[in-house]
């Protein structure tokens, strides 16, 4: 079983604790109405489905219950970090650089 | 088979063995939520601390506190003091607005206790019991259920499960109980 870092609990714990959310940074559109329905399509359907290192959401869900982010590795599965929701999407070159 | 019933009669379900089991008595039971600059006022008006670190306990008398998330509480108290409590949250409010949601319907508590007691959770907990301090608790899953843990002493938990998923549970944790009776 993969343990997993929450940020917000501060501890590493069982992967069954956790749920899966989709891929991260996905902002949505500010002002929906004003957007194409190609570029709502792209936000709505549209993601990068990376092999390698990939920028995803978890949550907490038998537990503190928050969302917060994590770049993991889709090949190896191996979490290169996890990281509070608000805080700044880490550069990927120092997270690899780190995790040599 | 199924050693309860939806009545939840407290008393022992298991009463000897190295895991005894015992369905405690009803409690009230909220669940709160705040921002931290409120916290202050509203563990005043409650009187209980509210820690801040998640899996972290406080205790006055018979009220408890145990931290769940970053801005999420559960706490426990005597039936006859819900409306106490109701009302001096709801006295500060205008000053630290905050959620109280009574929720003592919503769950059962079970005691496990005894030589095996840490033992017997890991039958569906995957989490590491023995890095639950004394003192301590989270919140958890057991064979697929979210559960509050309460550790109160090394062999000795509380167990907080939502009725609807409680007969499952608390038949997990008897046949468990009897099997190491029956080593
Ligand atoms: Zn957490």
């Amino acid at each position: 079983m993969l343990l997993i870092h929450c940020p917000y609990c501060n501890q590493t714990l069982p992967e069954a604790e956790f749920t899966y959310a989709g891929e991260a940074h996905i902002a949505r559109p500010a002002d929906p109405s004003s957007v194409s329905d190609e570029e709502w399509r792209d936000f709505l359907f549209i993601r990068t489905n990376v092999k390698g290192p990939h920028y995803e959401r978890w949550r907490h869900f038998h537990g503190c219950g928050r969302y917060f982010n994590a770049v993991r590795d889709t090949v190896s599965d191996r979490f290169l970090i996890t990281y509070k929701t608000d805080d700044p999407r880490p550069e990927l070159s120092k997270l690899l650089e780190k995790s040599k | 088979m199924t050693v309860l019933t939806h009545a939840f009669t407290p008393g022992p379900i298991v009463a000897s063995g190295p895991v005894k089991l015992t369905l405690l008595e009803p409690v009230a039971r909220f669940s709160l939520r705040l921002r931290a600059a409120n916290i202050p006022t509203v563990a005043k008006a409650l009187g209980v601390d509210l820690p801040t670190t998640v899996g972290e306990r406080a205790a006055n008398g018979t009220t408890e506190a145990i931290c769940l998330g970053p801005d999420e509480w559960m706490i426990i108290a005597k039936t006859d003091d819900t409306d106490k409590l109701v009302s001096a949250c709801a006295d500060v409010y205008a000053s630290a607005t905050h959620s109280l949601t009574e929720v003592s319907a919503r769950e059962i508590t079970v005691r496990i206790e005894g030589d095996r007691a840490a033992e017997l959770l890991t039958i569906g907990c995957p989490r590491d019991i023995d890095s639950i301090p004394v003192g301590g608790g989270c919140r958890t899953v057991i064979d697929g259920v979210t559960v509050v843990l309460w550790r109160d002493a090394d062999q000795s938990f509380r167990m907080d499960i939502w009725r609807s998923f409680a007969l499952h549970i608390i038949d997990l944790l008897y046949t468990g109980s009897k099997e190491f009776a029956a080593e």
